[in-house]
């Protein structure tokens, strides 16, 4: 599926929910379901700089494709990360560093998006491309 | 028997009060703004924000030595404003005032003037367990210039200092207590009077960091005797960007000037030049007046209200959210001292302070979550971070009474 489908099939998911209580306790849930990065990376190394709690960030590339895995002491940064995993994992480094993600927004997350909010979501986005980039050559 | 809230209720008309802060009225995420973050900065009165509005409507021009009208107001003004704070914490004379940017610039300027002239390799400065980023590291740069050595007190579980220790830890060797009046991470009333002592005794200076004493309780410089002490004007219901060094007069005269430029001179050349007295040596520059007039707007409207009052509600306030909060499961309070200001750090078994912070925000309810700025302090306590509701003069009962209903949304939401 391509990043847009993927996008797509989040922002249907979340137009089910009316209010932000609904909403937030999904993507709680969601993040209960992220690929968790091996407990021995959870290090200074592979921790994203710029948030409030803990987020890990890993990737490996398999046939060609990018597969993320991430884990937060915290429940909300933890299930954004999943989202954004769930979106860029097993596609081509080159889908990941040209993509434009803008699911965030429409799902009505957008608070997430200023680069100085403290639960990074700009700094996560930043380091799945940053993982692409160096696959990609 | 009275219960707390209606004890509350009879001391303090606090809805007259919150009519004098615009910002209480607004509206967060669509639910009223219930204001818990005074810790890290406090709302202002009307009466404070006309007067900046005031000062560039009317006053507006730079002080000192200007020989026209508007810069004599101005000047004026500003130094009536040093008086006010001179009075405010009972200084001898407003030569003692120095204005600054913060608490933080403050302390600061004592390390990089005082401290860097005086202190020899093997000096001791000792601070505190529970002490604020801006105590400890300017500390920790001037004893990379000058080979002294820093100390610190140890504190126990409940978040008090342990006088034990502390007489151990001060010594021959120690130049400089640089210690918090208050904690803004944990509440505690630092039993200040008894450490101070200690520090007297082998001759050492003393530094009082008051950024969350004053806005809370009376400050006597004079009946505290210490040589400096501290505060900002954000905090105490004054504008962000200025600040109080209080220097007893014969130690502002003895060290040396901070930054060097306009303002702070007698005379110039090329050759040689002298420097203007205390306060003016430290103050280079062209200052926040605005700011400085402002502050002295706050000290106006404090000194209004009746301070024993005030006293009694924020430790109602305080009693009544330590209750609440601890009749939530899975609550534990981080700082139990017997004397605290109405500050209540927490976390929640199993949920992270940035999730409940989140979900409160949600509600329109602004705590501030994380290691507020200590994080030895966090260290300590073995936690990431706390959740922190610190109060005012203005919150009240119904506003805890909002913040444990989100706490309890927050944790089904979360568990």
């Amino acid at each position: 599926m391509s990043i847009a489908a993927k996008e797509a099939e989040i922002v249907e998911e979340f137009e089910m929910f009316e209010d932000w209580t609904e909403k937030y306790e999904y993507l709680i849930d969601l993040g209960r379901a992220l690929p968790l990065i091996d407990e021995g990376l959870k290090t200074e190394e592979y921790l994203i700089k710029g948030c409030q709690s803990q987020v890990w960030l890993n990737a490996e590339l398999k046939e060609g494709k990018v597969f993320y895995k991430a884990d937060s002491d915290a429940q909300i940064p933890k299930g954004i990360v999943s989202l954004l995993v769930r979106v860029l994992s097993d596609e081509s480094p080159n889908e990941i560093v040209k993509t434009e993600l803008s699911f965030i927004d429409q799902i009505g997350l957008k608070e997430h998006l200023s680069p100085t909010r403290s639960n990074g979501l700009v700094s996560m986005v930043k380091q799945m491309k940053l993982y692409a980039l160096a696959f990609q050559s | 028997m009275e219960t707390i809230e209606e004890k509350a209720k009879q001391i303090f008309d606090v809805h007259a009060i919150r009519a004098d802060f615009p910002i209480l009225s607004a509206t967060v995420n669509g639910k009223p703004l219930v204001y818990f973050d005074n810790g890290a900065t406090s709302q202002k009165p009307k009466l404070v924000i006309d007067s900046i509005v005031n000062y560039y409507s009317n006053t507006n021009s730079n002080i000192h030595r200007g020989v026209h009208h508007l810069s004599q107001l101005a000047t004026d003004a500003y130094e009536v404003a040093r008086s006010k704070v001179s009075h405010f914490i009972n200084a001898k004379s407003s030569s003692e005032i120095v204005f600054t940017k913060g608490t933080t610039e403050a302390i600061n300027l004592v390390a990089q003037t005082w401290g860097r002239n005086y202190l020899k390799p093997g000096d001791e400065i000792v601070v505190t367990a529970m002490e604020h980023h801006a105590n400890i590291v300017p500390w920790q740069m001037v004893c990379e210039q000058t080979g002294a050595v820093l100390k610190v007190i140890p504190m126990d579980l409940n978040g008090e200092l342990i006088l034990e220790e502390a007489e151990k830890i001060i010594g021959l060797r120690t130049r400089m207590l640089a210690m918090m009046h208050v904690s803004n991470a944990l509440g505690t009333i630092n039993p200040v009077e008894k450490v101070m002592e200690m520090a007297r005794k082998v001759g050492a200076l003393i530094l009082l960091d008051g950024a969350q004493a004053v806005p809370h309780f009376k400050v006597d410089v004079q009946a505290l005797d210490c040589d400096f002490y501290v505060f900002s004007s954000h905090k105490m219901f004054g504008p962000s960007g200025v600040g109080i060094l209080y220097g007893k007069e014969r130690i502002l005269a003895e060290i040396p000037p901070y930054q060097g430029g306009g303002d702070m001179i007698k005379t110039v050349t090329f050759e040689k030049t002298t420097y203007n007295d205390a306060p003016f040596k430290f103050e280079a520059g062209t200052p926040n007046i605005e700011g400085g007039i402002a502050l002295g707007a706050a000290i106006d409207y404090i000194n209004e209200m009746n301070h024993d009052e005030v006293l009694n509600y924020e430790n109602s306030l305080l009693h009544y959210g330590t209750e609440a909060l601890l009749n939530i499961d899975g609550v534990r309070i981080i700082g139990q001292a017997v004397q605290k200001v109405p500050v209540i750090s927490f976390s929640i078994d199993g949920l992270h302070p940035y999730d409940v912070g989140f979900i409160l925000d949600k509600q329109g309810i602004a705590v501030r979550t994380g290691h507020h700025c200590a994080q030895p302090v966090m260290d300590f306590f073995k936690v990431p971070g706390t959740i922190r509701a610190s109060f005012a003069f203005y919150n009240t009962i119904e506003e805890i009474d909002s913040m444990i209903s989100a706490i309890h949304l927050a944790k089904k939401m979360l568990k």
